[in-house]
């Protein structure tokens, strides 16, 4: 368990991780996380007459049209498609960004259970915390992320589960696309646990959670600028995991925080006072409604469990489907991720909680959102809350080229997605399910075995 | 006491038995009460409903548009169209635009076993002590405190569901049926009538449980092993039982376990079975013909679609989700078109949760599977997927006769949908279980709080 001496890339401010914090992305910095869309991204194309919907929070529009070009989006609205462009007639259709999977481990697992070594989540045995970075564990043919870009889910926020320490690593954010360069934005945040599950890892309870916290942050403070001198002798984190925090004192790295208790949300929010530079995204956030006014003037983003009705911990005695509506309502900015819910696999469900957010609108009491704001929440509000915005989630011209064409309204139960383009690329939509689903469909006996059938 | 008499004399014949000639057997009279804990359930008060102007899916695959339906003390009086006349008195509900349903049966619950908030305390699901548990009974594990109830009747439509053991076991134990009605108690809550079923399980989680603690079964073969082991000493068992009763002797020691199963093989207590794999499926229906028992349900049934004409065969209800797939190996050849396959080839198709959320959405997984069987080339209509919600499910319970689709004379447990209930937009608006309103979207009195939320944040919110 030595740490390592090495030089930690998040340390200097001429990094390649210092410039990808910087709001647009440019491409001579990419190399460390980027791909560059395919050539055949550099065609023209307009999809145009499909009830068109921005991901911007506004509601859809009829006969809209969106034009992609090299693998950004161009443009977006009522208009002709430009000359020379392949024009794709979405007559029927709806047309929307990708969906943004706001918190998620896709990529991380291709089995949750009893699977050996297709489990990457979680490196409770190994010796490092903070330094941890999901990229090389994100593998981009997992059948997870084939399954949801066959669901119109373009782009994930990949967070690592916390081990044996609070903090639990790096996260990246990804892209769905059917090539090998999945990763978006490396390092593109630091996730720390600090509701009962923080306390738990900690030694038992949110008291020693909060001093690790900000013991952690002092090492950081202490080896900012000198990674490779003396350190003191009464230091819990390695050399190399307290370098990853360095950014994150500086508020050059988010720092996404798990809590669900309300009085855990203001815990949290205080730090600030300690810790001026940090920047603060809130995850889970059940009791969130309870100090809804108190996150407003935070001004931090929230990317909420959309559904938790359940008080299934004492952190979540107050979970209501109604969380998310009444934190909108207040002004708190609020995207939805699956948190501690089948995170691995099932991001493709967000747009169906996003339509029951939208159905509570309907139930006398409840607080719904309305059908753009619910649609903003697995598109452009993830984006901007982990601060991609001007990158992903929207049609909104400049954007990246991802797009899905939908047989109907995609919040509802019956829709799919009949064609999904990234970064431009124009994506395949087969993955193990669909094959088997080929295989199965007669099960007449034939000449040759079901194994012959592909 | 009768019993134990009898007992004594027919010992104290045989004595004599060399001088006289041999009487003829006298039936054993010694019975175990099959139902110690029986359901103290009663109906709360109703008043005559009509609700007309409705879309009603009558649970059976039939549907009127524009359709009316009463009821009258706890019971489904008529079913008709627009024609249908209430008796005085009684409440109207037009409910254009809206839909009527039978309320949904959740074949595979663990509401009050596995309740929320889910602390260790409170965990009481997996007697995971001994591959072959049969003697548990999960009823004796409810806590009817458990907040999930609520949300399944606001939320999700569910007026009855099947509570059963976990399935670290290879006998997880009897399950119970409960009508989704707060009580004090479990029996407050216990389904009249209902017959128990015993859970089993195949695969992953009895082999992981055991293997890893170096007992048996430690493989797929321990598995099956195991199983046909315990079936053999049960019938060995039954048969004790069945001379005992028919020709007396010796009243044979009563085992919990073993009634149990001896309660399986004479029909009387129905089997659901925790089996993914197809080929595991296939294995279970030739133990089940090996000691004679039947089969009611395979749970989790993620591969049904490969074997769907075998299911057919033998009149096996398959439970399924809509699409959870590769959480585990075993559910690794999921397909969302599992539900849509199984109905297409004529074998009983259920939708069931397992999951204290998942319970709240059953009608969303029907139609996230009608989608995926329309896009398959699999037409079925929003009627016939009402049948994997409750017909198919009260058949798979043996509870169809009472409840499970909307016939007069059953009782009358009925969901009003603000909408299509096939739609993510939609939700309960009014809920009946026995003619009672329960649930009323519109009236905040009618939202049970249960005892564990009183005087905690949001207590009596929406939720």
């Amino acid at each position: 368990m030595t740490a390592p001496a090495g030089r930690h890339p998040g340390l200097d401010p001429g990094s390649t991780y210092f410039r990808t914090v910087k709001k647009r992305w440019i491409p001579a910095f990419a190399g460390m996380t980027m791909m560059l869309a395919s050539p055949l991204a550099a065609q023209t194309v307009a999809i145009t007459n499909g009830t068109l919907v921005l991901g911007d929070g506004s509601e859809p529009m009829q006969r809209g049209t969106v034009v992609i070009r090299n693998g950004r989006i161009v443009a977006a609205g009522a208009m002709r498609p430009p000359d020379g462009a392949e024009v794709i007639d979405a007559n029927g259709k709806w047309v929307t960004p990708g969906i943004v999977a706001g918190f998620s481990r896709l990529g991380l697992a291709e089995v949750d259970l009893g699977a050996d070594g297709s489990d990457d989540t979680d490196s409770g045995n190994g010796p490092f915390n903070a330094a941890i970075d999901v990229t090389p564990a994100v593998n981009p043919k997992a059948s997870t992320i084939a399954v949801s870009r066959a669901d119109g889910v373009t782009r994930a926020v990949v967070a690592p589960v916390a081990g044996k320490n609070i903090f639990a690593g790096q996260g990246a954010i990804i892209d769905t696309g059917d090539d090998m360069d999945a990763v978006l934005r490396a390092q593109a945040f630091q996730f720390v646990e600090l509701g009962e599950g923080g306390a738990g890892i900690a030694g038992g309870s949110r008291a020693t959670a909060f001093v690790l916290f900000r013991n952690a942050l002092r090492e950081a403070r202490d080896i900012r600028g000198r990674i490779d001198g003396p350190r003191r002798d009464d230091v819990l984190l390695t050399r190399f995991d307290a370098a990853a925090l360095v950014p994150v004192v500086q508020g050059k790295q988010l720092l996404l925080v798990h809590v669900e208790r309300a009085k855990d949300i203001l815990n949290v929010l205080d730090l600030r006072r300690e810790f001026p530079g940090l920047k603060i995204a809130l995850v889970g956030v059940t009791e969130g409604w309870l100090v809804a006014d108190q996150i407003r003037q935070s001004g931090v983003w929230v990317i909420a469990s959309a559904l938790n009705d359940l008080p299934s911990s004492f952190e979540q005695l107050a979970a209501t489907q109604s969380n998310v509506g009444r934190m909108r309502a207040a002004g708190v900015k609020v995207a939805i991720g699956m948190i501690d819910d089948s995170d691995t696999r099932y991001v493709r469900n967000q747009r169906h909680y996003a339509g029951n957010l939208v159905a509570l609108g309907k139930v006398p009491g409840a607080s719904g959102v309305s059908w753009g704001e619910a649609f903003a929440m697995i598109s452009s509000r993830p984006a901007e809350a982990v601060g991609l915005g001007d990158e992903i989630g929207s049609l909104a011209a400049g954007r990246r080229g991802d797009v899905v064409i939908w047989s109907g309204d995609p919040l509802e139960l019956d829709s799919a997605p009949e064609a999904v383009w990234i970064d431009g690329v124009r994506q395949p939509l087969d993955n193990h399910q669909t094959k088997l689903r080929v295989r199965y469909r007669s099960l007449e006996r034939k000449a040759l075995p079901e194994a012959y059938r592909k | 006491m009768r019993g134990a008499l009898a007992l004594i004399l027919a010992l104290g014949l045989a004595g004599c038995a060399a001088l006289t000639p041999p009487p003829k057997p006298k039936p054993g009279t010694v019975r175990i009460n099959e139902n110690p804990y029986p359901s103290t359930y009663q109906p709360y008060g109703s008043v005559p409903t009509l609700i007309r102007g409705a879309t009603i899916l009558d649970g059976e695959g039939g549907r009127i548009d524009n359709g009316s339906i009463l009821l009258v003390n706890g019971k489904i009086e008529a079913v008709g169209g627009a024609d249908l006349g209430a008796p005085a008195g009684a409440a109207v509900i037009d409910a254009q635009g809206r839909y009527v349903t039978p309320g949904i049966i959740d074949v595979h619950s663990h509401l009050g076993d596995y309740p929320s908030p889910g602390v260790q305390s409170l965990s009481d699901g997996n007697e995971a002590t001994s591959p072959a548990r049969p003697e548990v009974w999960a009823e004796h594990s409810v806590w009817p405190q458990d907040p999930g109830f609520s949300r399944a009747l606001a939320n999700g439509g569910i007026t009855a569901l099947q509570i059963l053991p976990g399935s670290a076991n290879l006998f997880g134990g009897r399950s119970v049926v409960l009508k989704n009605v707060p009580a004090r108690t479990m029996q407050g809550m216990k389904f009249p009538g209902a017959p128990y079923g015993l859970k089993m399980a195949c695969g992953e989680n009895p082999k992981r449980v055991y293997g890893s603690k170096s007992q048996m079964p430690q493989t797929r073969m321990g598995n099956i092993a195991y199983v046909r082991q315990t079936w053999a000493k049960a019938k060995e068992y039954d048969r004790k039982w069945t001379k005992y009763e028919k020709s007396g002797g010796e009243v044979p020691a009563q085992d919990l376990a073993m009634d149990t199963l001896r309660g399986v093989l004479q029909g009387k207590i129905l089997v659901h079975n925790h089996c993914y794999r197809a080929d595991e499926e296939a294995i279970m229906i030739d133990v089940a013909k090996e000691f004679g028992y039947k089969i009611s349900t395979f749970h989790h049934a993620v591969e049904s679609y490969k074997i769907a004409d075998l299911l057919k065969e033998n009149g096996i209800c398959s439970a399924m989700w809509a699409d959870w797939y590769g959480f585990k190996m075993e559910s690794y050849d999921a397909i969302n078109e599992n539900i849509a396959f199984v109905q297409n080839a004529g074998a009983c198709a259920i939708v069931h949760s397992d999951d204290a959320n998942g319970i709240q959405r059953l009608n969303q997984e029907a139609a996230k599977a009608i989608a995926s069987g329309k896009r398959a080339g699999i037409d079925i209509s929003e009627a016939t997927a009402w049948t994997w919600l409750s017909a198919n499910p009260a058949k798979a319970l043996g509870i169809f006769d009472q409840t499970g689709s909307l016939k007069p004379g059953k009782m009358a447990d009925v969901v009003l949908w603000n909408g299509n209930p096939f739609s993510a937009y939609t939700r309960p608006d009014k809920v009946w279980i026995d003619g009672a309103l329960l649930y009323d979207a519109a009236n905040p009195k009618l939202r049970p709080v249960s005892d564990f939320e009183l005087g905690q944040p949001g207590e009596g919110d929406v939720k």
